[in-house]
């Protein structure tokens, strides 16, 4: 789950973080309000959950009245990168000199947190890995011991950060470590962090993501989750409970398991095919899940035709057949084809269930996804 | 011969008294495996299945003489319930549960640097040493006894070999699920480089997916220690950067590690041919035989 800039800027600012005066706004005039409390210069910057807001026109600073009221034009109602922005925060410009990168992020690798500072802020972070990786010091966490002074420091020493400002941004550094820790997050970051005439430290930016795994813990951030789907079929999937993440294809595919669904989908792909998404409609698969799977599939107008395959291990093949019959006897016409292959547990008598006037029937994975590809292919012509 | 468990293991479930753990300790039991406890604080002196229980696993496993553990605890109380396996006098704890904090899992990564147990999983089907034991909830019934070790990130697709492998004839000494978590007990090496000790092992195959660079580590180590040939299998080609593909590990990043083209160069660079549909892999294991 991830926060927006202006809640993980209050998260920050309660935690001790100095943040730059702000306000939320989602009208212009409500925008104007603002900037006139703050007192110019300020910057409107859209709240919406992607990156390189600034180069896509996300954010702007602006001087005065008149200026405020084009960016809030301009900004709010803006469809950035398939959202659309309804909120923007209004906030007080920091005249800085230098821009720092302060962050704490999960090393999979590892399996420990690493903590990374580097001067060269303001720019994304993974881009300065890649072409200047020295220019990010690291430095790795104990999870159990949590972050020792010495490890802030240490890596706030590394990245060359100006002494009058190091204590302050290693406090920083500890402060970001215990929200991590203590708010269950993945990404934890301030970029950039400014540093101004007076050797002041101010967070301009806020990014904070939290493991979904632990938002039954985290109720606090839970309650701060906005639903932002990049389309209507995403959020359906949201409500069904699916694990779905939607393709430019026009293959539709169901199926249970991470693994074996990315693997229909290459298959599709290998074969021709366009997938048209991922839907994994997990263990068991009641009918309902089942029906409920087809009708995400069949409410994707790029679908052409759709594979069904299931490997039973707990699912049962003879479960699942009577589901696909139930949800498909209820259309007059069915919408687009289906092909299915059911293999594992009780698919034998899953596949004599089957109504065969109904959906088309393959015994193999590379026969079921050839098929279905074909029958896509058909339809485009 | 085999890897990990055989019919000899003694096995404890964590969770017996749950629904998803009735079931798989009946199912388990119907397959062979020796399921000896069960351990849930609070049910202590009942019996499930046939089996005792006990308030600790430690208490299981020194009367009942456990050799291993098998996790069906929710995800909320599972990292604990993985630390008192991990603590408890036995090798082996296979961690089923999927939806695990992943801070809860870095603690569990650094405990184990200090214990001798070994942990599969967390998410994974389990491990099966077919005809022997199986520890989790994989479908014993495709499975046959063999010679091809096999060591996978995901159940079905696990599930999806075995079937190509098993329906021509090939059987398995053991299948390994090493889960699709973004940190998890054994890892890839560490299964292969027990296939490699493996006598009866004439052949590995390797199911890998995108995220992560484990599969990256694994090509330089059977590059460089192992004579057994692999075979390998990586999905999610076409998943796009940035989206979470079911399974917590499986993410292309933005800054595009963890991608399947890169994982496939660093298994070809290595020897190990990599199929492109599953049927495929179960081609190149039989060239090996």
């Amino acid at each position: 789950m991830k926060l927006h800039e202006y809640q993980a800027k209050s998260v920050f600012a309660d935690a001790g973080i100095p943040t730059p005066a702000s306000t939320l706004a989602s009208s212009v005039d409500e925008v104007v309000e603002a900037a006139e409390e703050i007192g110019y210069p300020v910057a409107v910057k859209a709240q919406v959950h992607v990156g390189g807001r600034g180069k896509a026109g996300g954010i702007k600073l602006v001087e005065d009245r008149e200026e405020a009221e084009a960016a809030a034009e301009d900004i709010l109602g803006m469809d950035l990168k398939g959202y659309t922005v309804e909120e923007v925060l209004v906030e007080a410009a920091v005249d800085f000199k230098n821009e720092l990168y302060v962050g704490v992020t999960m090393d999979r690798g590892e399996g420990k947190p690493v903590a990374m500072v580097s001067t060269k802020g303001g720019v994304n972070i993974e881009e300065v890995a890649e072409e200047d990786p020295d220019a990010i010091a690291r430095e790795h966490v104990d999870p159990a011991f949590g972050m020792h002074p010495y490890q802030a420091r240490k890596v706030v020493y590394d990245a060359g950060v100006p002494a009058a400002v190091a204590s302050d941004v290693a406090s920083v550094l500890r402060t970001l470590f215990q929200l991590w820790d203590d708010r269950d997050a993945s990404d934890i970051e301030v970029n950039p962090l400014m540093v101004t005439e007076d050797d002041e430290i101010v967070a301009a930016d806020a990014v904070m993501n939290i493991d979904d795994d632990a938002l039954f813990r985290q109720q606090e951030l839970a309650e701060m989750e906005e639903e932002t789907y990049e389309d209507d079929l995403e959020r359906k999937a949201g409500e069904y409970g699916f694990d779905y993440v939607r393709l430019d294809g026009n293959t539709g595919i169901i199926g249970n398991g991470a693994g074996l669904v990315m693997t229909t989908l290459d298959l599709v792909d290998y074969y021709g095919g366009s997938p048209a998404n991922f839907l994994d409609i997990g263990g068991g698969a009641k009918a309902e899940r089942v029906a409920n799977a087809l009708d995400m599939v069949f409410s994707d107008e790029n679908v052409d035709a759709v594979v069904f395959n299931i490997f039973g291990g707990i699912t049962r093949g003879d479960e699942v057949a009577k589901g696909i019959n139930d949800a498909l006897e209820q259309f007059d016409e069915i919408p687009k084809r289906v092909v299915v292959r059911l293999a594992g547990t009780n698919a034998e008598e899953g596949r004599e269930i089957l109504n065969d006037d109904l959906v088309t029937v393959e015994e193999t994975l590379e026969d079921a996804v050839q098929r279905a590809v074909e029958y896509a292919e058909e339809v485009e012509a | 011969m085999s890897v990990l468990v055989d019919e000899d293991t003694r096995v404890i479930v964590q969770g017996i008294t749950g629904g998803e753990g009735k079931f798989h300790t009946q199912q388990m039991m119907e397959y062979g495996t020796n399921v000896v406890a069960g351990a849930v604080p609070g049910k202590g002196g009942q019996e499930v299945a046939g089996v005792p229980v006990y308030d600790t696993v430690e208490r299981a496993a020194i009367e009942e003489d456990a050799d291993a553990s098998v996790i069906f605890v929710p995800p909320a109380f599972a990292g604990d319930a993985v630390f008192e396996a991990l603590d408890a006098p036995i090798d082996l704890a296979v961690a089923i549960t999927e939806g695990i904090p992943t801070q809860d899992m870095a603690k569990v990564k650094k405990r184990l640097s200090e214990v001798d147990t070994r942990l599969l999983g967390p998410n994974c089907p389990g491990i099966i040493t077919p005809g022997e034991s199986k520890l989790g909830i994989l479908p014993g019934n495709i499975f046959e006894s063999g010679n091809v070790g096999l060591v996978s990130r995901s159940g079905t697709l696990t599930y999806q070999v075995v079937d190509n492998l098993t329906s021509r004839g090939i059987g398995q000494t053991t299948a390994v699920g090493i889960g699709g978590d973004p940190i998890i007990g054994t890892d890839f090496i560490d299964a292969l480089e027990l296939f490699e000790s493996d006598p009866d092992t004439d052949a590995v195959v390797m199911c890998g997916e995108i995220g992560g660079e484990d599969e990256e580590d694994a090509a330089a180590y059977i590059a460089e220690h192992m004579d057994t040939p692999v075979a390998g299998f990586i999905a999610g080609r076409t998943a796009p950067p940035g989206k979470r593909m079911g399974h917590a590990g499986a993410i292309v990043s933005g800054s595009g590690t963890g991608t399947a083209e890169s994982k496939i160069e660093a298994l070809n660079d290595a020897g190990v041919p990599v199929g492109d549909t599953p049927n495929e892999v179960a081609d190149h294991v039989e060239d090996f035989l």
